[in-house]
């Protein structure tokens, strides 16, 4: 069985400190759904109190529509994987496996069977006997979700599992945490601070920034469709452009800048006045070549500061309005680029790729 | 009896000189500077070390108790031929009525079993108490409320033992706190003997050795990684659950520890059972004390004492192979 999990203006304080502030959220049944964050962003404490670990200190949190408040995390329909797993280091696997259930009174063949079902279920059969410290990071990983899952839970948690794996077992994860989510059905509650597993695995994501709730949409909105600044520099490379706005005709804002005026879609409704930044992903950055087929408009001229070649691609770092470069890639066309640092070049791009965004905190680097 | 003392030291002395007289003593330093130990840590500091475990282990633990098992097989008793080795010391512990040799020394091997039941059972109090107290410190408090909290149980043992012991018959005693507490409350009509009943010796051992207790479970606690406690938890697990399924296993050497350290020291206390024991009742170590230093019989005392030293490392092994504790897991 799979449920929903809600929540209702729910805010975590701890002392002094906001943890989460006002998180409205309707996670549907049966959804791959990642919190990505930076650290301390809050999300794992959202985790942990959908789990039952803390209670919010305002607000609810409704799993399957009935309120948690009160409920311990022994009693919940949920099952959280930690950080660091957290597998039982002196029983076998099996053992760790059907711990749940030994918990709920099932007999000890009985469980022994759905041990070997779940074994089935993460390839690793007939490896019940083993002791967890006999296991490769990959396969404790696998172990840590079977654990969770033999309790049957409506809402299983996920809390950075894969933060521990090298890159290439982190790849090969991701999939096989999508598959497993296929196919058992239910609810997935990943938290992230690496948007590649985020954008790659969930049915949604939810952005945070110091404990509040950013944006929440799927993967594509969350990159191409950026409410706020802090999404915009944290999800995925971008280079901000700050000034204020001049311009507003239809969708679309202009504002004024050190490189002239820039335009771009005017998403969040900026008027005339307001400060703003714009935002260019780089592969929407392109070279102007030659000055006869210089563009109207949105054409930025600045000085090369460096040039890392990277094989099929040459990365392009120029001067830009603050201190954080302007980045974009061009790619290699065999001869390497006529461009040397010191140099000043322009570039440009098309109105519909950039996007105008009230100005805000930028996420670090 | 210094014959045997002088045995000792020859056999020790010739092991040590006899390679240095065979050879030359210049192929003998070259060979010893072979040596890993003496070659990773200088002459000077491997001959200090070894030096002081020797005489540590050597001369201050093994030769006296040696010397101690010699005493327990001769005939120490007044008139007796003290040159002759015997077995009636140990066996006086089992046949000892002195008006009929074949019967069993009944008050002895009483008290020898009293002492080590109540011995178990201190064990078992002083564990429930600590326990809980070891699981809190190491796992719900911080830093700075954690060394509070192991001040509180550090400071009152710079109080001596006796001095503990005299409060603790404060207390118990019939016109002590308690009794005078109880009375006030309408619980009791009159006061209890707790000294008389033994209560208080026993609640004076437990807390003797409270600290021997609290501290090796609270070290094999402490390294236990919380997101495991949360785990049985958010996978339905009661509290007590916890507890025996994943806490104490965790904690099993070091329960071990603590355990043998006061079971060892409980069923070896003098002290404590001479000034909180009740009039009719001995500990065994009294019995011991009074063939040394009342009857007079060194001899007797040292196979009474050997007794009392064979049968705990007896028990506590036999309980250690039941748990599946290895020796060097009490280390940890």
């Amino acid at each position: 069985m799979s449920s929903g999990v809600d929540l209702e203006h729910v805010t975590i304080r701890f002392g002094d400190f906001t943890a989460v502030d006002d998180a409205n959220l309707a996670i549907r049944k049966g959804e791959f759904f990642s919190f990505l964050g930076p650290s301390g962003c809050g999300k794992t404490t959202i985790l942990r109190a959908v789990s039952g670990f803390n209670e919010p200190t305002e607000g609810t949190i409704r799993i399957n529509g009935s309120d948690m408040r009160g409920i311990g995390p022994n009693k919940r329909p949920t099952a959280l994987i930690f950080q660091n797993l957290a597998l039982f280091p002196l029983m076998s696997v099996a053992d760790n496996i059907a711990f749940g259930l030994e918990v709920e009174g099932v007999k000890y063949i009985e469980r022994r069977r759905r041990a070997e079902e779940l074994l089935d279920l993460i390839a690793l059969s007939g490896q019940g006997d083993k002791m967890v410290s006999e296991l490769s990071g990959g396969q404790k990983q696998r172990v840590a979700i079977a654990r969770a899952l033999a309790v049957e839970p409506e809402v299983l948690l996920l809390d950075e599992p894969l933060s521990a794996l090298d890159l290439k077992l982190r790849q090969h994860m991701r999939s096989e945490l999508r598959n497993i989510q296929q196919r058992v059905g239910i609810t997935f509650i990943y938290i992230t601070h690496d948007q590649g597993e985020a954008l790659t695995m969930s049915d949604r994501i939810a952005v945070m920034s110091a404990g509040v709730i950013e944006q929440v949409g799927d993967g594509s909105t969350i990159y191409n469709e950026p409410e706020t600044a802090f999404v915009a520099s944290f999800v995925g490379e971008n280079n901000p452009f700050y000034g204020k706005v001049v311009k507003v005709d239809g969708e679309y804002a202009q504002i004024q800048n050190k490189f002239g005026l820039l335009r771009g879609r005017n998403t969040q409704d900026m008027s005339v006045g307001d400060s703003a930044i714009l935002f260019v992903r780089p592969e929407a950055l392109s070279l102007v070549e030659g000055n006869d087929t210089t563009p109207a408009e949105n054409v930025i001229e600045s000085t090369i500061l460096a040039e890392e070649f990277e094989g099929p691609s040459i990365h392009i770092h120029m001067e830009g309005d603050t201190e954080k470069r302007i980045s974009f890639s061009v790619s290699n066309e065999g001869k390497g680029t006529h461009l040397k640092v010191g140099d000043t070049a322009k570039i440009c791009f098309e109105v519909n790729r950039a996007i105008v965004l009230p100005e805000g905190d930028l996420a670090d680097e | 009896m210094s014959d045997f003392l002088s045995v000792f030291l020859a056999v020790v002395l010739a092991l040590l000189v006899a390679p240095m007289l065979q050879k030359n003593t210049d192929t003998v330093w070259a060979n010893l500077r072979q040596i890993t130990f003496v070659k990773k840590n200088g002459v000077l500091v491997s001959t200090y070390l070894l030096g002081a475990v020797f005489i540590w282990v050597g001369l201050m633990i093994v030769a006296p108790q040696l010397y101690m098992v010699d005493f327990s097989f001769r005939d120490g008793a007044i008139g007796g031929d003290p040159e002759a080795y015997t077995l009636k010391n140990y066996s006086y512990l089992i046949f000892g009525r002195d008006s009929d040799e074949n019967l069993f020394n009944l008050l002895h091997l009483q008290i020898f079993l009293k002492t080590i039941l109540a011995s178990v059972g201190v064990t078992l109090l002083a564990f429930l108490l600590c326990y809980p107290i070891a699981y809190y410190l190491a796992q719900s408090t911080k830093g700075g409320t954690t060394r509070l909290f192991l001040i509180a149980l550090i400071l009152p043992f710079w109080v001596n033992e006796i001095l503990r012991a005299f409060a603790f018959r404060i207390l118990f005693g019939s016109s002590g706190v308690i009794n005078v507490v109880l009375m006030g409350m309408g619980i009791l009509d009159e006061p209890i003997d707790f000294i008389k009943a033994d209560i208080a010796m026993y609640a004076g051992l437990s807390y003797a050795y409270i600290l021997l207790m609290v501290f090796p479970i609270y070290n094999a606690i402490e390294s236990l990684d919380h997101n495991q406690i949360e785990a049985a938890r958010d996978l339905g697990s009661p509290w007590w659950r916890i507890h025996y399924r994943v806490v104490i296993p965790y904690a099993k050497p070091g329960i071990a520890s603590g355990c043998t350290m006061v079971f060892m020291l409980s069923a070896g206390a003098l002290a404590v059972p001479q000034i909180l024991g009740g009039p009719s009742s001995l500990w065994f170590t009294q019995i011991i004390y009074d063939w040394f230093f009342t009857g007079g019989d060194w001899s007797r005392g040292s196979a009474y004492a050997f007794v009392l030293l064979f049968s705990c490392i007896i028990f506590v092994l036999a309980v250690m192979k039941f748990f599946k504790v290895n020796l060097g897991e009490l280390a940890k």
